[in-house]
């Protein structure tokens, strides 16, 4: 059988990339469309629920020196449209689309045609954005990256840059589900050990919603109890935006890459994504509360960014020495 | 939409005689348009263009916002090629192409047609696309123009010429390939009851050739890559289209590195061989220890890899030296010295600026020549006399006089037009033809090519650059018993 020549480093970074953006766009609409539900559930705190979306994409500092006050307006106008912003859903379908049309041999046409028909909608709703048609703009961008998703897995082979597509989009999945948890749990501390009125309910089921956690956790857990949240978008086996559920399938792509066993390490982001790996098997969730669910949270995005580089790291040839050298000679 | 109203206006056209009737083989395609419902016909090609620009069939304008995309516009009546004529202009390309490789191989070595003064030696020293690097350089099985566009024109004769030959790295093939795709796609009911020849073997025909030209002792499968010079070029859907239809990698000059005279590719494996080039870069950017030191898009070593016959390149560098207007005035020469041959295409008269009396002739006649910079493309530097301002005229008269050896004139061409969808209805539009030529294990010509057509009112310039668009071209197959 003819052996697939391995991926270009480059190639194997775009598809990374272009996976991670594609996932962050779906995040982010997504948490702004539950938003714009809660807000109606809860009209007497009108901008509060705002700033939280941007302390979750953590870009805090950037948005108070050019938008100020976590008004809705600013924080849509912020989070959707704005290209200043890089980790707006614009920017973020600009970055995947300009990464698939780097590697447009790599992908499959219909990804390549899927990922700029998306972009280019973008580039109409900015030019004329309908704040009446904000929840229907959200609802195709959800389901765009949906399909992208689907495309992705039906027409492309499921060889190296499909795993290193796979790897980047549970790797940014996993990372938006610990933030989403991180924000919400800060806020609702205070009252979280008074359960049962009603506005604690509507938030939680907000956090829920936000990952599309929801009926799945209704199905398993039933009643709305912080702990058993935190469990299940942490630790739940079966649900696919769980941190543990992103990290397994991005471990078993990291190993489809090297080809090393399962269990076993040839390169650093191997190692490090093991040790993640088990932790979140082996560590119960009783541990993590009372160790402090915000630190807890904390060294696991710290962990995910050493994944990160590691993999850049790892799956980067560099240039020989002897031609380096010649490129630097005058 | 119906053709009554439609009028040659005293030019050839492809699709009406002169005497505005509809040529033989236009009928059907004529029936099919005009029992269209109103409306269709503009919804099809509506429908094209949204589709073009979601698949992002589009090209960067240079100059233009760093990033700007455009479609190439595309227009749904086609350019129709009876087979005879289709045999006897592949015949005329094979044997042009034949000679102009001939041309290149003697010019990096022996030399002989310069020592039997067919050709002025300086010409070929003070060509900008002369490469003396490539001297004695033996390409894998002596070819050196694998892939060339030569662009053709019907002018008011009838008669079709070669108006330039496009060896250094012609571009285009993919909107063939794309307009056929398009076409079928839009408006699928033209194509019933014609035998329009198929262009979708292109890719793999391209592949067999580049694979056909690896250097020797190269593994059972040769490694095959396409160099771009990045997503920012204005041909960088073609890179990737092409080599997704291929199946081989794209890769960019970062991506390269020369080792020990070998070309390697920088993988998440670490280093793997490569042994053909399909560089889409030219010359000038290629190297830059052998060519232009200031390139950050090309591969340093790369030419003595290439020197060394650890790496087959293509096309092959240095090729350009014929690309140059004034050796291409040489052509019919070439044929006849190395092939004993006259050439069946016609070549445009072209007075060179350099002779003394050729000059004086096109400095008086500038209002009726078209003037041409000897080393330009695309459109530019370009003088077309009736069209042109007093203004200009003067200007390209001070440029000329300045560096007479870097310009050429030719008649002005009536091209022939085809009708095109202009607002509600037909107008004729002036066409050329770009047919694709690979030279591999032996010289195959694909049936068709690039129809670009000039859609401003009245101009003759079909330059994707310059305003113009592109038609599906459809090489009719010769019926049973009628031969090839």
């Amino acid at each position: 059988m003819p052996e697939t020549p391995p991926l270009l480093s480059r190639v194997a970074d775009s598809v990374y990339w272009m996976a991670r953006y594609i996932e962050r766009a779906e995040n982010v609409a997504r948490y702004i469309g539950v938003n714009l539900n809660l807000q109606l559930d809860l009209p007497m705190e009108p901008n509060q629920q705002w700033q939280p979306l941007i302390d979750t994409s953590g870009d805090t500092v950037d948005f108070k020196k050019r938008f100020g006050e976590a008004t809705q307006a600013n924080v849509i106008e912020f989070l959707t449209y704005d290209l200043a912003n890089t980790n707006s859903i614009a920017s973020c379908l600009r970055s995947a689309r300009e990464n698939a049309r780097s590697v447009r041999e790599a992908i499959s046409s219909e990804m390549w045609t899927q990922v700029n028909s998306m972009y280019l909608d973008m580039q109409m709703q900015r030019r004329l954005p309908d704040p009446r048609q904000l929840h229907e703009i959200l609802r195709s961008i959800r389901l765009g990256c949906h399909l992208f998703q689907g495309i992705t897995d039906a027409t492309m082979s499921h060889g190296e840059a499909w795993h290193f597509a796979r790897l980047g989009r549970k790797l940014e999945r996993a990372d938006k589900t610990s933030r989403i948890l991180d924000v919400k749990y800060f806020i609702l501390l205070p009252s979280a050990r008074v359960v049962g009125t009603p506005y604690d309910d509507i938030h939680w089921a907000a956090v829920l919603k936000s990952v599309s956690g929801f009926s799945m956790y209704r199905k398993k857990h039933g009643r709305l109890v912080p702990s058993e949240i935190v469990d299940f978008l942490l630790m739940d086996r079966e649900f696919p935006r769980s941190i543990r559920f992103c990290v397994h399938s991005a471990d078993e792509s990291l190993h489809a890459i090297t080809g090393s066993p399962i269990g076993s390490f040839a390169y650093p982001s191997e190692q490090v994504m093991g040790l993640l790996r088990a932790e979140l098997d082996f560590t119960p969730v009783e541990h993590i509360l009372a160790g402090g669910l915000h630190e807890y949270l904390d060294s696991l995005q710290e962990k995910m960014n050493t994944v990160d580089s590691c993999i850049l790291n790892d799956f980067a040839t560099p240039i020989p020495q002897s031609q380096a050298a010649g490129a630097h000679a005058d | 939409m119906r053709f009554d109203a439609y009028q040659t206006q005293g030019f050839r056209d492809e699709m009406f005689d002169d005497a505005g009737v509809v040529r033989p083989e236009a009928r059907l395609l004529l029936d099919t348009i005009e029992s269209l419902e109103e409306g269709q016909l503009l919804q099809c090609q509506r429908a094209a263009e949204r589709l073009l620009l979601q698949m992002g069939i589009t090209f960067n304008v240079y100059g233009d916002s760093a990033g700007a995309e455009r479609i190439f516009p595309f227009d749904l009546i086609p350019r129709i090629v009876r087979a005879e004529e289709w045999a006897w202009i592949e015949r005329g390309l094979k044997q042009r192409i034949h000679a102009l490789n001939e041309f290149i191989d003697d010019i990096y070595h022996d030399q002989k047609i310069l020592k039997d003064k067919i050709i002025p030696e300086e010409v070929i020293y003070s060509a900008t696309f002369y490469r003396p690097q490539c001297a004695g350089i033996n390409p894998p099985r002596r070819i050196w123009c694998h892939i060339t566009g030569t662009d053709l024109v019907r002018h008011a004769d009838g008669n079709i010429y070669v108006l330039e030959d496009n060896l250094r790295v012609p571009s285009g093939v993919s909107y063939v390939l794309e307009n056929r795709d398009l076409m079928k796609r839009t408006f699928p009911q033209v194509f019933e009851g014609l035998r329009v020849r198929p262009v979708d073997d292109y890719p793999s025909n391209l592949l067999e050739m580049l694979e056909s030209i690896a250097p020797p002792g190269t593994a059972d499968k040769p490694t095959v890559v396409l160099l771009t010079p990045g997503m920012y070029n204005s041909a960088y859907f073609e890179h990737s289209f092409l080599a997704q239809q291929m199946g081989i990698q794209l890769v960019e000059g970062r991506d390269l590195a020369v080792q020990d005279d070998t070309v390697w590719m920088r993988t998440t494996k670490g280093l793997r061989r490569v042994d053909v080039i399909y560089r889409r870069i030219d010359d000038d950017f290629m190297d830059p220890t052998a060519f232009r030191e200031d390139s950050l898009l090309g591969v340093p070593g790369l030419l003595d890899a290439y020197r060394a016959g650890k790496v087959a390149l293509a096309n092959a560098p240095g090729n350009g030296v014929a690309d140059d207007k004034v050796v291409y005035a040489y052509v019919p020469d070439m044929i006849r010295y190395y092939l004993g041959e006259d050439a069946i295409l016609y070549n445009v008269p072209t007075f060179l600026c350099w002779r003394d009396k050729d000059r004086q002739h096109v400095l008086e006649n500038l209002d009726k020549l078209v003037v041409k910079a000897a080393n330009e493309a695309g459109g530019y530097g370009m003088l077309v006399g009736p069209h042109s301002t007093a203004e200009e005229r003067v200007d390209f008269a001070a440029r000329i006089a300045a560096n007479p050896r870097n310009y050429i004139a030719q008649p002005t061409l009536a091209l022939s037009r085809v009708p095109t969808v202009i607002d509600d209805h037909f107008e004729g539009r002036h066409v050329d033809l770009r047919p694709y030529i690979l030279y591999g294990r032996d010289i195959k010509v694909l049936p068709g090519g690039l129809t670009r057509v000039a859609l401003r009112r009245g101009s003759l310039v079909v330059n994707s650059s310059q305003g113009g668009g592109s038609k599906d071209t459809w090489v009719l197959a010769a019926a049973a018993g009628e031969g090839n």
